[in-house]
């Protein structure tokens, strides 16, 4: 099948594409939209956000999710806020200069046309979120407050405490709850995607298993949406939700679906450090703490005294001598980058040397012990609560974690997919972000994606696409389900030795060494023979044990680590083919003197999409050219 | 440490279940109280036992789906923190603890650890939100909200629902999970439209599933992780009268008093 990636931007100028775009769409009349059945799969925040919303326009629709209920999804764990070009402080904000920012913070590696839409539609986010009775920070006058996040010059991040992606999400699930009333939207709670099925080239439908009974389910529609999230378990720690994993939109690839930029993965700087071989995943700690911490490891190797011993002099604030003007608040990957470093030397503190202090003894000193507490009071707590330790008397801890990943199925100004009838939304899609996400713009994208682009372009495809009635004795149908049941029941017949969690621990370790910060050409060959290894010993001795007819927290492990272990080969071919850096992706034959990334424009200004190819074929790459016409290609610099 | 665990376990809702001994070693203070249990699980696996099933998803005390009980108390001993935020240094070598699901009419077991807490979306469907059809809200700083009800719509909005109200009241009510969303609508200017019908509704439905009555207890404000105050739930009763009066050909609905079908039609 010859793939053409046709991103169908619309004409005109960047600030009018969109509306022009809108304008081109087909519309369904209202009488006609009931009888469109739209399946969702996922109720994170682009899922649910585009579920209320197209339940509300008077589609069909089916949400799907793994979860007990919608509200647990993981959206619902960021902390920090989300970005709106407002301006409401009139401190220079616009739209163009989110979109800018956004660009030029993605390390020139996202598609001009999405970035400048997200950055168009977050003012109407916020208006959305508020109206629904979001309870973001307000001040003493009732105007809505803003804090400046991510090292941009500008206060246009709202937020709700440190639980901003817990309101904005129960914001969307309260909408969804309104339509499953309402009888617009019917949830599948507990059901997870299996298989994408494609009839005449089309997505028309999706194969689930119940994972309270195991029954296998076919649902049929006229249009699937994904909104499945990240996929940053595959290094088994991380900060993501224990369940979070890549096998909706890894079914969904192996059916035809190209995959973009596979190894684009962020990583954050100041999550708790893994504490023994039991931890099960890391705890991020907000970004904020570097406004006022400062980050040191001992200059002597080896050190074996305690913090408060190490005297002034023999500190390293490595990241205040390497960076005298950004110092502290260098961006993540480099923050993250430089931490690996210093412990890659032997310098690294706690357990296993996997660590660097953030310290607030200055901070305290100069501001007093309440206003720190103030600022970081409920962080502090965390902290202690996991570590046992206070930071109020010896210094943190921190390691960096992989944390969000910018690469996800393909798709284009439509959020299709290249298969037809196959959209994808929030961080499950390659995305707006590029080669590396600023803080506080994920929220942004979910929500963008679900409230109004999906519901925009989802309608147009339906106007315009011919589906004939299909029902699930469609022979495509009964052979998804088959398939699942063998790939079911196979993970059960082998009744090997080992635990799932033992081979997804294995995998997460190879990853983040071979694939992880900083990635080499020796690394990532050496990742690219270990890892079918790997999956030909899972796949011969893992253990999973009862049955497939009840819920089996252990099947449902095994289905998702066998998908991790196929994305992983991609993710690292990916990465061994894009020599130069960029963002999030680190090759460190490719650095400036200083040691920072070094892009190369010259041979890789476009999206990596790859076609999927059986195990031990090489998948096939298809580009996407990237054109920069109003934010000018330069190298990033925080010296 | 060494610890020896009484465990609920459960094949599916519709067959008995029984708390099964198991003694787990070379426990460590850091781990948190589910990474223990992944461990037993292990372990579990490894000599061909199924493992103990139980929900979590974020480890960080935001998504509600953890919880069950450590010798009777939700969520066990520490105050504020949900078992996937408990960690194994504030129990002791030898100590002795017995795990079982939330125990409530409800809340029906699924297996193990694991119960159904739909009864709690249902609660949310019958009026726990605002209606704004996207694409029709004004600017967002059009209606100002004071500061004080913004911090105590954040405050009731904090609520995780996990359900450890629920199994702590002797009732199994769903007081306080209903009076925090209620407390978070009702205290805010974009959700008055709503607010009589919402308040009426909401505890309608709540009527409709298996809770109980509120008895006053306070269990549920103890065992909450995540704070939520009992005068939330004081906040809804007098929210209930309210309505009651301003719908003045309804008759007045007293929370707490015999079931009746006053408000199961609305």
């Amino acid at each position: 099948m010859p793939i053409t990636l046709d991103a169908r931007i619309p004409s005109g100028p960047i600030e009018q594409k969109w509306d022009n775009g809108r304008f081109e769409m087909k519309l369904v009349n209202p009488a006609n939209r009931r009888k469109h059945t739209v399946i969702i799969v996922g109720s994170g925040l682009a899922g649910a956000a585009a579920a209320a919303t197209l339940g509300e326009q008077g589609y069909h629709v089916r949400c799907f999710s793994f979860h007990d209920t919608p509200r647990r999804a993981h959206s619902i764990a960021a902390q920090g806020g989300i970005n709106a070009a407002k301006n409401y402080r009139n401190d220079g904000d616009s739209v163009f200069r989110l979109f800018y920012d956004t660009v030029k913070g993605g390390d020139f590696r996202s598609r001009e046309a999405n970035s400048y839409r997200l950055a168009q539609v977050s003012v109407n986010i916020i208006d959305q979120c508020v109206a629904q009775g979001v309870p973001f920070a307000r001040d003493y006058g009732g105007l809505l407050e803003t804090r400046s996040f991510g090292g941009v010059q500008v206060e246009r991040t709202f937020y709700a405490r440190g639980q901003t992606g817990q309101q904005l999400l129960l914001g969307a699930y309260q909408a969804l709850e309104r339509q499953i009333a309402a009888g617009t939207v019917t949830m599948h709670p507990r059901s997870e995607m299996l298989d994408l099925v494609i009839i005449d080239g089309k997505a028309r439908g999706i194969i689930t298993r119940n994972l309270q009974t195991g029954a296998i389910h076919s649902h049929v529609g006229d249009v699937v949406v994904l909104a499945t999230g990240g996929y940053s378990n595959v290094f088994y720690l991380s900060t993501n939700a224990k369940a979070s994993n890549c096998t909706a939109i890894w079914r969904a690839h192996r059916r035809g679906a190209l995959f973009g930029n596979p190894c684009y993965t962020q990583i954050h700087p100041t999550c708790i450090p893994q504490a023994g071989e039991y931890q099960s995943k890391l705890t991020l700690m907000s970004e904020s703490l570097r406004n006022d911490g400062r980050i040191w490891v001992p200059k002597q190797k080896g050190e074996t005294r305690g913090p408060n011993d190490i005297p002034e002099s023999e500190r390293d604030y490595y990241l205040e001598r390497r960076y005298p003007s950004f110092g502290n608040l260098v961006p993540r990957d480099v923050a993250s980058r430089n931490a690996k470093e210093v412990c890659d030397e032997g310098r690294g503190v706690g357990p296993g040397g996997h660590g660097v202090y953030l310290d607030f003894r200055s901070a305290i000193e100069r501001l007093g012990p309440d206003n720190v507490r103030d600022k970081y009071g409920n962080l502090f707590e965390i902290y202690e609560r996991i570590t046992g330790d206070d930071a109020y008397k010896v210094p943190m801890r921190i390691y960096p974690a992989p944390h969000y990943t910018m690469g996800g199925l393909w798709v284009d100004y439509h959020l299709m997919s290249t298969i037809p009838g196959l959209f994808v939304g929030g961080e499950a899609n390659f995305s707006d972000q590029g080669a590396n996400r600023l803080g506080a713009s994920a929220l942004m994208q979910g929500l963008s994606d679900g409230y109004f682009v999906l519901p925009a372009t989802v309608p147009d495809y339906l106007a315009r696409a011919e589906l004939p009635r299909v029902d699930t004795s469609h022979p495509a149908f009964r052979e998804g389900a088959d398939e699942v049941r063998q790939r079911t029941h196979a993970l059960l017949q082998v009744d090997g030795t080992r635990t799932v969690d033992s081979f997804h621990r294995e995998l997460g370790r190879l990853m983040w060494d071979d694939c992880g910060m900083a990635r080499s050409d020796a690394s990532l060959r050496r990742a690219l023979a270990k890892i079918p290894e790997l999956r030909d010993e899972f796949h011969k001795s893992v253990r999973v044990l009862g049955t497939d007819e009840e819920l089996n927290q252990s099947l449902e492990k095994a289905g998702r680590v066998s998908d991790f272990l196929e994305l992983a080969e991609l993710m690292c071919t990916d990465a061994l083919h894009r020599t130069e850096s960029c963002g999030g992706h680190f090759r460190i034959e490719s650095q400036t003197p200083e040691g920072e990334a070094k892009r190369d424009d010259a041979n890789f200004c476009y999206v990596a999409a790859w076609q999927y190819a059986e195990p031990g074929q090489r998948p096939v790459l298809h580009k996407e050219p990237l054109a920069f016409e109003h934010v000018h290609l330069a190298q990033r610099s925080y010296k | 440490m060494k610890l020896t665990l009484r465990i609920w376990r459960q094949k599916d809702t519709n067959t008995a279940g029984r708390f099964v001994p198991y003694e787990i070693d070379g426990v460590t203070p850091d781990m948190s109280f589910l990474e223990m249990l992944d461990v037993l699980n292990e372990e579990l696996i490894e000599r061909g036992d199924e493992p103990v099933a139980f929900e979590h998803d974020c480890r960080e005390g935001i998504c509600g789906s953890c919880g069950f009980l450590i010798n009777g108390v939700p969520h066990g001993p520490r105050r504020h923190t949900t078992v996937c935020q408990l960690h194994m240094r504030f129990f002791k070598d030898g100590d002795s603890l017995t795990l079982e699901p939330w125990r409530a009419r409800a809340f029906p077991i699924v297996r193990d650890l694991v119960v159904d807490r739909s009864a709690f979306d249902r609660i949310i469907q019958a009026g726990g939100y605002i209606s704004a059809p996207t694409g029709s809200a004004p600017d967002a700083n059009v209606i100002l909200v004071g500061k004080e009800a913004a911090d105590t719509a954040f405050d009731a909005a904090a609520c995780i629902g996990c359900g450890a109200c629920v199994a702590a009241c002797p009732n199994a009510a769903a007081m306080l999970f209903t009076s925090a969303k209620v407390t978070h609508l009702n205290v805010l200017p974009q959700g008055q439209p709503e607010r009589d019908e919402r308040t009426l509704n909401m505890v309608a439905a709540m009527r409709r599933e298996a809770f109980g009555s509120c008895s006053n207890h306070g269990e549920c404000e103890a065992v909450c992780p995540k704070g939520i105050p009992l005068e939330f739930i004081a906040g809804l009763n007098r929210d209930v009268i309210r309505a009651a009066f301003h719908r003045h050909r309804e008759p007045l609905v007293v929370v707490g008093a015999p079931q009746q079908a006053a408000h199961d039609d609305v």
